[in-house]
């Protein structure tokens, strides 16, 4: 189009024409919130995706859970130094880690005006807690007394023609309304991080009527946040516009009038209009645009470690990777920080530890040795392991572009450092991928994520060491400790439990840690006060202020 | 006339049924399980697994489901659902739009532009070549045309697109860089300059080489001998037959945009058809590939018969039986 403008007179013209045309008419990109303390109402913007839900129950990407924490309270929330404390609770006890007796704060309402009592969160959790629902939260209340009623297993598994039965009952025994703004949980074994848990967005109360109409519900949630959908609420695809709850009287009201989700395809479109000034808040920085954002946005570029882990898993049911020795090997011969400033651009941290820098009792390269790259070392160790036979599949999901190119690292690290020759990648399609390696069909080391659903060790070693792990490890030392750590009698004194649980699961290395994701945020000059919380991967949506 | 458009619209029953039940066997065919991607990392149990194969009707044999889907469509107006509960109808509804609102905005770009760079080419190269001069090249238009079009072909869409959004979007911020919240036509003209920027070489070449020989044409001697005026010559005579292949290339066109541009909706943000069957695609969301495809089957048909019916107005030789 230039190209012609500039060699043909009549068409520059034309074009000309066509390009002063929004010059003139000035001010064409309103977003309807020019707030310039003209009394307009001051709200700000937060690029995200399409979330998949809006009921906390069934919200579980951290898409839909941005706009559900907006949304809602819950009974505890996560504080900036990693300490759980109350939110709605007015109190959570327990003497024996097992029953739990939650007292809600009184006074608190929906954004309807209904009180939120003790039925408000009974009812919430048996709703999620029903298999027929099919909200993907459901898993998270695995531990509370009588779910299993709520969820039968499939007689025959899940190829065979029999279907689950229909539960008998759609509430769970272990909940118990006492009074008013009092229940009981009873949880099926001992559970010190239980309060911890209850800060995820899944556990958040619901209103009376929204039983009636679970899918409008979906669609359009009353809750009990901060902000409250407006009148247009969800436009699929385009934005979801929110609006400060004026009875709010929880212990995060808002500072702004409103806010906007703007629904963005693409992360790299996200940040071209940050910069462009026209969205407020951007969680999700392209990798490759950092170097470019830390110039641009100065103080307003802003990296906060994550919860999210990337792991390299040996599939531990071939024979040929139950050898430690090899899985050492393997181990020692990767690059992590070479991978992490070549491909992420820095953005990631190279990582010896299973759990998270913002999980309370981390510590730095907990694996020592064995997850250093020390090439002579991981030599001995390949040696003495007898070498490794046959082709070496390394795998990984299509998702992402990024996953080949480490890989690629890794397999030419392999050559080098071990003399792998015959290495061959397996591309999956995401649609494909997790099912491949829950069937125990992955023929190599494969690429696993995780996202942490809570602050506490358990979260990522239960996945790692329990009996449903992916890799036929046999954690059983592991879980012994995990579970003396979930009996103890406070969060602090079950860290040391978990904390030789992770020992033990990083000796016998099963699956070897890689990097520690970063979030990579920015925000535009029109807002004031963002201050980013790991625990939540976004911003502190409540505490933004408008210029 | 109407004969013919009823036969043709009475044609497409098939042609639709044909290729929705291709469609869904392609669909049903893709490897990987929906469902398990939806929860990610995170376990799924078998009660909510199987809840919502029951809710998308996934178990059922290929023409059960096949069958089903036919039914809602006919007598129930419903396309299905999307895996996050909006219904497909409403999804195509609301993405159409968007995509009508920037096909028509690159359309009239390749139309205009490229219908004047040709005519211009053209009669640059009539003059030069002159009789007997043939289709040989003449004249600076005929070679800017050519040269400038050739660079605007070979341009990738996408550089083209975030070129654009950088310089008149970011730099000079003439353009909003992305999204649909100025509305029509401010959020559409720069990606609809980007969709239309390759097709209308396309465009511009062939009205200048269909107007080249049709100067040669006898009638169009005649006309000259009579004494008309040259603009009656070219605008009456000339370019009214030289526009039958064009306006067959201009009405493939619009099926063409109305499929969206996955690319270019991506990058400037609008949640088009394009956009939203890439989404689909990659979670393998049945309803929504087979009623966005569907629905672009039936604009691809109505698009060849309004062509088909367009060239009687241009050519009255041309009779429909």
């Amino acid at each position: 189009m230039t190209e012609l403008a500039r060699r043909t007179p009549w068409a520059a013209g034309l074009a000309v024409l066509v390009l002063t045309v929004p010059a003139c008419s000035g001010g064409g990109d309103g977003d309807g919130d020019g707030n310039k303390g003209d009394g307009k109402p001051k709200t700000f913007t937060v690029a995200n995706q399409e979330p998949t839900h809006l009921a906390p129950g069934a919200a579980n990407d951290s898409y839909s859970i941005h706009v559900v924490n907006a949304l809602f309270d819950r009974l505890t929330k996560i504080n900036s130094a990693g300490k759980v404390v109350n939110e709605q609770a007015a109190s959570i006890t327990s003497t024996d880690q097992k029953k739990w007796t939650i007292k809600v704060k009184p006074g608190l309402t929906f954004h309807n005006g209904e009180p939120v009592t003790a039925q408000s969160y009974v009812d919430a959790w048996n709703t999620a807690a029903y298999g027929p629902n099919g909200w993907e939260n459901n898993y998270y209340f695995g531990n509370i007394k009588g779910y299993d009623a709520l969820n039968p297993e499939d007689p025959d598994g899940d190829e065979g023609p029999k279907k689950a039965p229909k539960p008998k009952t759609d509430k769970l025994s272990g909940l118990k309304v006492v009074d008013g703004q009092t229940f009981e949980v009873t949880l099926t074994g001992s559970f010190s991080q239980f309060p911890l848990t209850l800060a995820f967005t899944g556990f958040a109360p619901m209103p009376k009527g929204a039983a009636a109409d679970l899918k409008a519900f979906d669609q359009r949630p009353i809750g009990t946040g901060p902000f409250m959908l407006t009148g247009s609420g969800w436009e699929h695809n385009k934005q979801i516009t929110l609006k400060k709850f004026a009875g709010y009287k929880g212990g995060r009201p808002a500072h702004a009038d409103g806010m906007t989700f703007k629904i963005y395809a693409s992360r790299d479109t996200a940040y071209t209009d940050l910069v462009a000034g026209r969205v407020d808040i951007l969680e999700t920085i392209p990798p490759a645009k950092i170097s470019e954002a830390k110039r641009l946005l100065g103080d307003r570029f802003v990296a906060t470690p994550s919860g999210t882990m990337d792991y390299l898993e040996f599939p531990l049911y071939d024979k040929r990777f139950r050898n430690r020795d090899l899985r050492y090997a393997i181990s020692m011969a990767i690059n992590r920080q070479a991978i992490v400033e070549t491909v992420f651009n820095n953005a990631f941290n190279p990582t010896g530890s299973i759990v998270s820098p913002i999980v309370p009792g981390y510590r730095p390269n907990a694996c020592g040795t064995p997850c250093t790259y020390l090439p002579r070392h991981a030599k001995d160790y390949f040696d003495k392991a007898g070498g490794f036979s046959g082709t070496l599949e390394l795998w990984f999901s299509n998702a992402d572009p990024s996953y080949e190119q480490w890989m690629t690292d890794v397999a030419n690290q392999l050559k080098q450092n071990l003399g792998i020759n015959d290495v061959k990648f397996r591309k999956i399609p995401v649609a494909d991928y997790l099912s491949n390696l829950s069937d125990h069909k992955a023929t190599g080391p494969y690429r696993a994520n995780w996202v942490m659903d809570y602050p506490s060790a358990e979260n990522y070693l239960t996945t790692r060491c329990g009996d449903a792990n992916r890799m036929s490890y046999d954690g059983e030392a592991c879980m012994d400790l995990v579970t003396k750590g979930n009996r103890a009698d406070s969060i602090e004194e079950s860290v040391r439990f978990y904390q030789r649980a992770e020992q033990t699961l990083l000796k016998d290395l099963p699956a070897t840690p890689l990097w520690n994701w970063q979030n990579q945020q920015g925000y535009s000059k029109r807002v004031g006060n963002v201050r980013f919380d790991p625990y939540e991967n976004s911003a502190h949506y409540d505490q933004v202020t408008v210029k | 006339m109407w004969r013919y458009a009823v036969r043709r619209v009475l044609q497409m029953v098939p042609v639709l049924l044909g290729t929705t039940l291709f469609i869904y066997v392609l669909v049903f065919a893709l490897p990987g399980d929906p469902i398990r991607a939806l929860a990610g990392e995170k376990p799924l149990p078998d009660s909510v697994y199987q809840a919502l194969r029951d809710h998308y009707h996934l178990d059922d044999p290929l023409l059960v489901q096949y069958g089903r889907y036919v039914f809602g469509v006919l007598f129930r107006g419903d396309f299905g659902e999307t895996f996050n509960g909006q219904s497909v109808g409403q999804l195509i509804a609301d993405s159409w739009t968007v995509t009508a609102q920037l096909a028509a905005t690159a359309w009239l770009f390749e139309l205009v532009v490229g219908m004047s760079l040709g005519v211009w080419a053209g009669l640059s190269a009539a003059r030069r070549g002159g009789r007997g001069g043939g289709t040989r090249r003449g004249g600076f238009a005929d070679a800017a045309v050519l040269g400038g079009t050739t660079v605007a072909i070979a341009i990738p869409s996408f550089v083209l697109a975030y070129s654009a959004q950088l310089v008149f979007g970011l730099k000079l911020g003439w353009f909003p860089t992305a999204g649909t919240d100025a509305g029509w036509p401010m959020s559409y003209l720069l990606p609809g300059m980007v969709v239309a920027a390759a097709e209308l070489g396309y465009v511009a070449r062939l009205t200048r080489t269909s107007l080249v020989e049709n100067m040669r044409a006898d009638y169009v001697r005649t006309a000259v001998s009579k004494g008309l005026p040259r603009h009656r010559v070219v605008v009456r005579h000339t370019l009214r037959n030289s526009l039958i292949p064009v306006v067959t290339y201009l009405g493939t066109q619009i099926g063409y945009f109305m499929a969206g541009s996955i690319i270019v909706e991506g990058i400037f943000n609008l949640p088009g058809i394009g956009h939203e069957i890439w989404l689909a695609l990659q979670i393998k969301e049945g309803p929504t590939i087979v009623g966005i495809v569907t629905f672009l089957v039936l604009v691809y048909l109505f698009a060849n018969l309004v062509v088909d019916l367009l060239y009687g107005v241009l050519d009255p030789r041309i009779r429909y039986d």
